[in-house]
């Protein structure tokens, strides 16, 4: 499969990823070879077959919705990058 | 008496005999790391004070009669740099987490805790577990203790070269495509993927939510064993895991195999696989033969098809479980920018390693509209397909039996250069996690490199008890073998 340089772009776009030039370059030979194979699963005949995202079936599991934790402020924004009154901190995003 | 040799059986039996002290255990371990670690590098970051401190809190609490029932009090445990420790970096081998110090303890930790364990440092990992053969870490390879110039395997390459190298008993580590097992397979050591559902995920940072299942790395079968029966159980957090009534996997350990079904997939045998651990495989099948198990080859449908169906939905639910890291929370963010989009952009393109932006770019493009249906939806069919497979094998089989890995241990920087050829190395493992069942690696001989070959047996849903008694009835006519460490 050709990866083109617009494909490159609309993907890291979808990642959040700014790449460099060099990065690009690498990421279209390699999503070639890589897509070039996943795309061997298209010899598969799967008509008959339903989409499974889970091997066994899955049900919902209910709990009682009371609050076990406590206020842990101070302790989660220990790892903020930025805080500032208690918040995490980010540019200014509305004029 | 150096306890850094014994399984974690043994030292949990010396410490209630009180033939060692927590303590001493801690201590010799720790040295040992000092020691090593240098030379693999298997550790991120080694918890010397809190251990030790650690180790005088369990030994009292021993002393007053506590832990009575857990064989593991007391022992020292090495934890994949993926399982969020409260207060102590976790930092998935990533930069972008580099600092991180979870808020929480994951759930496996608090059992583990709960059972007298101590938690002695976090190890070495792919970065965010993508990737089979540890080299991808931002804190630098791991070294095979077998064989300096070679890989330990991946992603928890860490935790399996910790355990062989004798710088940890037990390791518990995760697998979402056979970062337990192939890892266990280079390093000469035994590591179990439960089926998916039986140990909780709370606190494993996602890769791939619907394959992701923490194990355990050890010396034997028997260790395996005690720490699935520890970390094993419904939890509150964790929707997935699920609620059984009974799990006693070490009740398993007995050495009897008559009238055990084995199966072996003809695919598994073929092409691709090293001539030398084909032979150890079958040596394995007719040991097994030997002591009453009935064994045969079949054909396992459309296996042959997993390692693409598995790169599409680990790169796409990774691409969308990686989302959370934006520079704002927590984790890094980049020094210079402009306006909140910068954040996020720069702060990810700086702090994600190659292979990362590789998956999560898949990800992305195998979600994107217009190519979902061919690509994740097929994925997901093909899943469905392989699941069948085994469904049909295990109406004739009690276990399927083959390699853990085409190759033994490959050597540092082969693996780089070519992300393709490294991803066709997990063809044995990934189809166990696609279909969501139990897998144990276990070392049956060394190839005429002398690298360790892995054995792996996979059983039914919730077939661990299985597969847990035909390893341990292998292991019983061998000899755990030691890399040779001057």
């Amino acid at each position: 499969m050709m990866i083109t340089d617009e494909t490159i772009d609309y993907v890291a776009a979808l990642a959040k990823l700014k790449l460099t030039t060099e990065e690009k370059e690498r990421a279209k030979v390699d999503l070639s070879n890589i897509l070039g194979y996943i795309d061997t699963m298209k010899e598969l005949d799967t008509e008959q077959m339903e989409p499974m995202s889970h091997a066994f079936p899955m049900k919902n599991v209910f709990r009682e919705d009371v609050v076990t934790n406590g206020n842990d402020r101070e302790h989660l924004l220990h790892n903020a990058p930025k805080k500032k009154d208690g918040t995490f901190m980010v540019p200014k995003t509305v004029e | 008496m150096d306890i850094t040799k014994l399984t974690a059986i043994e030292l949990g039996k010396k410490i209630k005999a009180k033939e060692v002290t927590v303590m001493d255990a801690v201590q010799q371990q720790l040295e040992k790391i000092e020691q090593r670690d240098s030379k693999y590098h298997c550790y991120i970051t080694v918890l010397k004070e809190k251990a030790l401190k650690r180790a005088k809190e369990v030994q009292a609490q021993i002393d007053a009669g506590m832990y009575q029932d857990s064989p593991i009090a007391g022992v020292p445990i090495a934890i994949k740099d993926n399982i969020c420790t409260k207060d102590v970096k976790t930092t998935c081998a990533s930069k972008i987490l580099s600092n991180f110090e979870p808020p929480y303890d994951a759930t496996v930790i608090k059992k583990l805790e709960a059972a007298g364990a101590v938690i002695i440092g976090k190890v070495n990992m792919d970065e965010f577990a993508m990737g089979s053969t540890t080299e991808t870490s931002y804190f630098g390879e791991t070294k095979n203790p077998w064989d300096l110039t070679r890989v330990p395997g991946g992603s928890s390459g860490g935790a399996a070269a910790s355990v062989a190298a004798e710088e940890a008993i037990l390791a518990l580590g995760s697998d979402t495509g056979g970062s337990i097992r192939q890892p266990s397979a280079f390093c000469g050591v035994t590591g179990i993927k439960p089926t998916y559902g039986t140990v909780s995920r709370y606190g494993l940072v996602a890769y791939a939510s619907s394959l992701d299942q923490i194990g355990p790395i050890a010396r034997s079968v028997s260790d395996c064993a005690v720490a699935l029966d520890i970390i094993s159980g419904s939890d509150p957090s964790d929707s997935t895991c699920v609620d059984r009534e009974e799990y006693g996997y070490s009740e398993a350990l007995v050495d009897d195999v008559k009238g055990l079904r084995i199966g072996i997939p003809k695919g598994y045998l073929s092409e691709g696989l090293d001539p030398e651990v084909k032979e150890a495989v079958l040596a394995a099948a007719k040991v097994l033969e030997s002591k009453g198990a009935i064994v045969e080859q079949f054909d396992l449908t459309a296996v042959d098809y997993a390692i693409p169906a598995y790169y599409v939905i680990a790169s796409a639910e990774a691409s969308s479980n990686l989302s959370r890291y934006d520079g704002v929370k927590y984790g890094y963010r980049t020094p210079d920018y402009e306006g909140l989009q910068d954040v996020y952009k720069k702060s990810r393109e700086e702090g994600f390693g190659n292979e990362v932006k590789r998956r999560m770019m898949i990800g992305a493009f195998v979600l994107s509209s217009g190519y979902y249906d061919a690509y994740y939806n097929k994925a997901l069919k093909v899943k469905a397909l392989i699941k069948q497979g085994f469904d049909e094998a295990f109406e004739k089989y009690d276990i399927i039996l083959g390699p853990t890995a085409p190759t033994t241990a490959l050597k540092l920087g082969e693996s780089l250069a070519d992300p393709l050829k490294m991803y066709l190395g997990d063809i044995y493992t990934v189809s166990v996690n696609l279909a969501g069942l139990p897998a144990i690696s276990l070392p049956c001989g060394l190839d005429s490199k002398g690298l360790p070959i892995g054995l792996q047996m996979i059983g039914r849903h919730f077939g661990e008890k299985d597969i847990i008694r035909a390893a341990y009835s292998y292991e019983q006519t061998r000899d755990y073998i030691r890399p040779e460490i001057d």
